[in-house]
């Protein structure tokens, strides 16, 4: 099998729950993780006789996405309903949008090979989540939980433009990033925040459309990686063996790394959407989009470019601030309290992004927030820039300021640190001199050698002044008087 | 006042009674009450004695402190389709014999809250879906007329409680007729008020799009003082109007044009067409000028509503699964077990032949043949409504096509289309959305016969003038079925 011998195209439906107090069509709220059935109200049970009523700020953040990618929004669309039986669908039907969807078209733009592509969206529509089925814990029976049911979701649906497994994790990193530049999204993934689903189909070059299988319910981009690289492979091998590829609706089982047919859910059934007679057409007023646009940050793009240009960093360190929004909010901080750009990228792709990937392995999870203020960080930097503490002195300061140890959140805590440990740098040309010259005098035996023209021994030397200071002296000023005086020696 | 006056009484007659003290609202309730618990035409589901006196006596308290909300004392009676706290709402059905509500429907509360008394759940077609109230799993009602016969439907129960003096007044649903078409089979006087006049929220869906609720009473003038204690925007409905109320704004107009549509007057039983032509002199008697109007696509309407209806009521229905609330089979083998006999052994058989009939109009393949182009029938009648009334102001109707037909004998299969052929001359209006009155107008062989007038969209008070007028022109209203007349309870 050659991989190069084929083409692989992947489309991702991507549910992005909104970032709402209160569901989509019911007054409960949408925080996670409360007892199960705690967060489902009589609307979210689907009591008899009650009503949905639409969520007016889930239709301004759908809004504020169209504006974002470029989409068209529409003046006018509405709901349908789309009916199914399944234990955690309490009304038998899901509230979506087949036909008229809140937006059509945009893009999205990633990184492909190093190369920017622009990948085109087909549309994005809001719907109703649905509860959770729990099949473990109830010894032959199925727990539902309906806190989720009624959490509000944009569902985007990109074109199948996409034509590798890291073309399309690059794509949901790129719409991760976006949703929560547009705070619509909080993207914690681990809760389910946002889930893909991706279709995919293998064709020879020029060939067309191969038979597309779907993956259902990706939730993390290692999952989706994985998942595509496995079932391109699956349909490869099985069309070199003279096979077919089936049509159907597949689970990625992360365990086991493999795709199989989904079971459960009926699948393939009709349906029976019909426009939703509780829910009135939902209009977009001109307001309403121009409040949105008065709302929109500064995008992905325009802030790459702007770091880029206007910051001089290199394109790889831009994107690597750009592609976490919480990274570039945090630099941005850093920024407007002085710090000099290129070290405070340095820094935060450096020490702070190890000591992040440390906290927490898995560097999916948003949970950990950088715990030291930015502006303590920036002054860190300020002080190894004056020259007032070494950069060896600063890794083990940064360590301190990561522990909370500094009293208070102000920059000043960060000085106050420094002299109370006594940790400035030695830069006094007269007492580091004197420093040099008792250790000159402690070994003469290797003053001889260096004379003699070991001169790979001034690093012995460092390292006695080094020992004598605690670290504390200035390196570059030691090397220079080391030469100096053993030269003078000689 | 005897006993018997006193259950006969309007409304406007018991309030004032009340006012001056000449009867105590617990005195007007345990009349009621009296009355019900002698009844045996089974026109109630569930009584609320306790709670009927502890409200009555709560309002002679209001009343000693010179309370003065609008309904404050009246005793009145819930179609058991309106979900009420604490008090079962079993809609008629099996499916929900247990189930006990744990809010209010809007009207419901309103209702209470301009201090009306509830008696009890009066009875009706299961899920409001029959025109004869014959399909409650609680068996069926008698009308007082003559026991042999039905009292129409859905809202039988509510007709007859009023018609046979077990409540002063009652609430209702219309979905195609259900108001009107009951209160002209059992001589009471009954509305539908535009939709969206009354908040849906609490009342137990049939088909969302056209359900509305409304009053039934001995009188127009009752009704009005019904409706202004049902009517209101709601905002836990998104169809619910904001509106201002029927306050009589409008007033009694010296000459209304009426408009009699020739579709609905040719081909009358010639007995029907006497009693109705005599209710029209009555209205010229009151100054109103007849024209001759046509409303060409009148034959399309009820095929339309049962398309319409039956496909929503196949998704409103959907959440009846057994798996929350209502009836749940015994030891279900597996979940499509569950769903199968759950529903199957939870709904009659007419609910099941509308939820299969909508299914099938909303499936693929069908929904174009079906609910599509029902759709657009509904707008062809809709808009025949609004042409006409750019030149009159009110049209005049046969509320039904003949008198209560005969109850179903046992062992004899009832023809369902024979059934909903009754609505011809009541889907028309709510296919429009309009407001649509029936008053008593007369009798055939000794039953009551029902004129319906319908007014433009929220010109509720046109109407209810207009009725008001012609029950001062007239006294069918003030009539008393011949069980009643004879001081026993049908």
């Amino acid at each position: 099998m050659n991989a190069t011998d084929w083409e692989c195209v992947i489309g991702l439906e991507v549910h992005v729950q909104l970032h709402t107090r209160s569901k989509i069509f019911s007054a409960a709220a949408t925080a996670f993780g409360a007892e199960p059935n705690a967060q489902a109200c009589a609307v979210d049970l689907a009591l008899p006789g009650v009503l949905p009523v639409l969520n007016e700020e889930a239709v301004r953040q759908a809004v504020l996405f169209g504006l974002a990618v470029g989409g068209r929004v529409a003046e006018r669309c509405r709901f349908d309903r789309k009916s199914y039986f399944y234990p955690d669908l309490p009304k038998g039907y899901q509230i979506s949008q087949l036909d008229e969807p809140i937006v059509r078209g945009g893009q999205i733009a990633i990184d492909a090979d190093g190369e920017r592509r622009v990948i085109e969206l087909t549309r994005a529509h809001l719907e109703e989540d649905a509860g959770k089925s729990l099949h473990e814990d109830y010894a032959g029976h199925t727990g539902v939980d309906l806190n989720r049911a009624g959490m509000p979701l944009l569902e985007v649906v990109s074109e199948p433009q996409l034509k590798s497994a890291e073309e399309a994790v690059a794509y949901f990193r790129a719409l991760h990033a976006l949703v929560r530049y547009l705070g619509i999204c909080n993207g914690r993934l681990n809760e389910g925040a946002m889930r893909c689903d991706a279709n995919v189909s293998v064709r020879r070059p020029g060939a067309p459309l191969g038979e597309r299988t779907e993956i259902k319910n990706l939730n993390s981009f290692r999952f989706l990686d994985r998942a595509l690289r496995f079932e391109m492979e699956r349909q490869i091998a099985l069309l070199e063996s003279g096979g077919a590829v089936e049509r159907q609706t597949l689970l990625y089982d992360a365990e086991r790394n493999e795709t199989r047919p989904m079971r459960g859910k009926e699948l393939s059934e009709d349906y029976r959407y019909f426009p939703d007679p509780d829910l009135l057409p939902v209009e977009v007023s001109p307001a309403l989009l121009a409040d949105a646009r008065a709302r929109l940050p500064e995008l992905p793009d325009a802030k790459r470019e702007r770091y880029a240009t206007a910051l001089g960093l290199s394109a790889y360190d831009a994107n690597a601030l750009v592609g976490e929004p919480k990274r570039a909010a945090y630099f941005e901080a850093m920024l407007a309290a002085g710090a000099d750009a290129k070290a405070a990228a340095n820094w935060l792709l450096g020490e702070v992004a190890a000591a992040l990937h440390r906290e927490q392995a898995d560097a999916e999870a948003h949970a950990v927030d950088i715990p030291i203020p930015p502006v303590q960080l920036a002054r860190l930097l300020e002080r190894i820039a004056d020259g007032t503490v070494s950069g060896k002195i600063a890794k083990a300061l940064f360590e301190q300021l990561w522990r909370g140890e500094p009293d208070g959140d102000g920059p000043d805590a960060v000085d106050a640190l420094i002299e109370s440990q006594g940790l400035e740098q030695i830069s006094d040309t007269d007492a580091l001199a004197s420093l040099v010259a008792n250790a000159i005098a402690e070994n003469p035996g290797q003053a001889a050698q260096y004379r003699a023209g070991k001169t790979k021994l001034l690093g012995f030397f460092v390292g006695q002044v080094m020992k004598a200071t605690r670290g504390q002296a200035n390196p570059q000023q030691v090397n220079e008087l080391l030469r100096q005086h053993l030269d003078e020696g000689a | 006042m005897s006993d018997d006056d006193l259950a006969f009484a309007t409304l406007t007659e018991q309030r004032a009674a009340l006012a001056e003290k000449k009867v105590s609202a617990e005195e007007l309730a345990r009349c009621y009450l009296q009355r019900i618990a002698a009844d045996s035409g089974n026109s109630f589901i569930t009584i609320c004695e306790e709670q009927a006196l502890a409200a009555a006596r709560s309002a002679d308290a209001a009343i000693a402190r010179d309370g003065q909300t609008r309904l404050l004392g009246l005793p009145i009676a819930h179609k058991d389709i309106f979900c009420t706290n604490g008090v079962r709402t079993t809609c008629a059905s099996r499916m929900l014999a247990d189930f006990v509500a744990p809010y209010d429907a809007t009207a419901v509360a309103r209702l209470a809250a301009a201090g009306a008394v509830m008696l009890g759940k009066t009875n009706m077609d299961e899920f409001a879906m029959g025109s004869s109230t014959e399909t409650s799993y609680f068996g069926p009602t008698a009308n007082p007329w003559d026991a042999e016969r039905v009292p129409g439907g859905s809202s039988g129960g509510s007709a007859v409680a009023v018609a046979a003096g077990l409540a002063a007044g009652a609430t209702g649903s219309d979905t195609g007729g259900s108001i009107r078409q009951p209160a002209a089979y059992c001589g009471v006087s009954g509305l539908k008020p535009t939709y969206g006049r009354v908040s849906r929220y609490g009342m137990i869906a049939f088909a969302s799009s056209l359900d509305q609720g409304g009053p039934l009473a001995r009188s127009v003038a009752d009704l009005r003082l019904l409706l202004g204690g049902m009517e209101g925007h709601d905002p836990l409905d998104s169809t619910s109007a904001d509106v201002p109320p029927t306050a009589g704004a409008e007033g009694e107009r010296a000459s209304l044009k009426v408009g009699l549509p020739k579709e609905y007057w040719q081909n009358l039983r010639p007995e029907m067409a006497d009693v109705l032509a005599a209710a029209v002199e009555a209205l010229g008697r009151l100054g109103h000028k007849r024209r001759d109007i046509a409303l060409p696509h009148t034959r399309f309407a009820a095929p339309a509503y049962y398309v319409l209806a039956s496909a929503e009521a196949s998704t409103n229905l959907s959440r009846y699964d057994g798996v929350r609330y209502g009836h749940r089979a015994a030891e279900p083998a597996d979940l499509q077990d569950l769903y199968q006999r759950s529903r199957s052994e939870g709904f009659g058989t007419e609910v099941k032949r509308r939820i299969l009939t909508g299914t099938y109009a909303l499936c693929v393949g069908y929904y174009d043949a079906y609910y599509r182009k029902a759709q657009r029938l509904r707008r062809l009648v809709r808009d025949d409504f609004l042409a006409a009334f750019e030149d009159v102001d009110v049209i005049a109707t046969p509320a039904t096509p003949t008198t209560a037909f005969p109850r179903q004998r046992e062992g004899v299969a009832a023809d369902p289309t024979t059934m909903y052929r009754q609505d011809v001359f009541t889907t028309p209006a709510s296919l429009a959305g309009l407001p649509a009155l029936s008053v008593p107008c007369g009798r055939v062989d000794g039953l009551p016969v029902g004129l319906q007038l319908i007014a433009p969209h929220f010109a509720e008070d046109r109407l209810l003038a207009l009725g008001e007028a012609f029950q001062r022109e007239t006294d069918w209203h003030r009539h008393r079925p011949p069980a009643a007349r004879d001081g026993q309870a049908p």
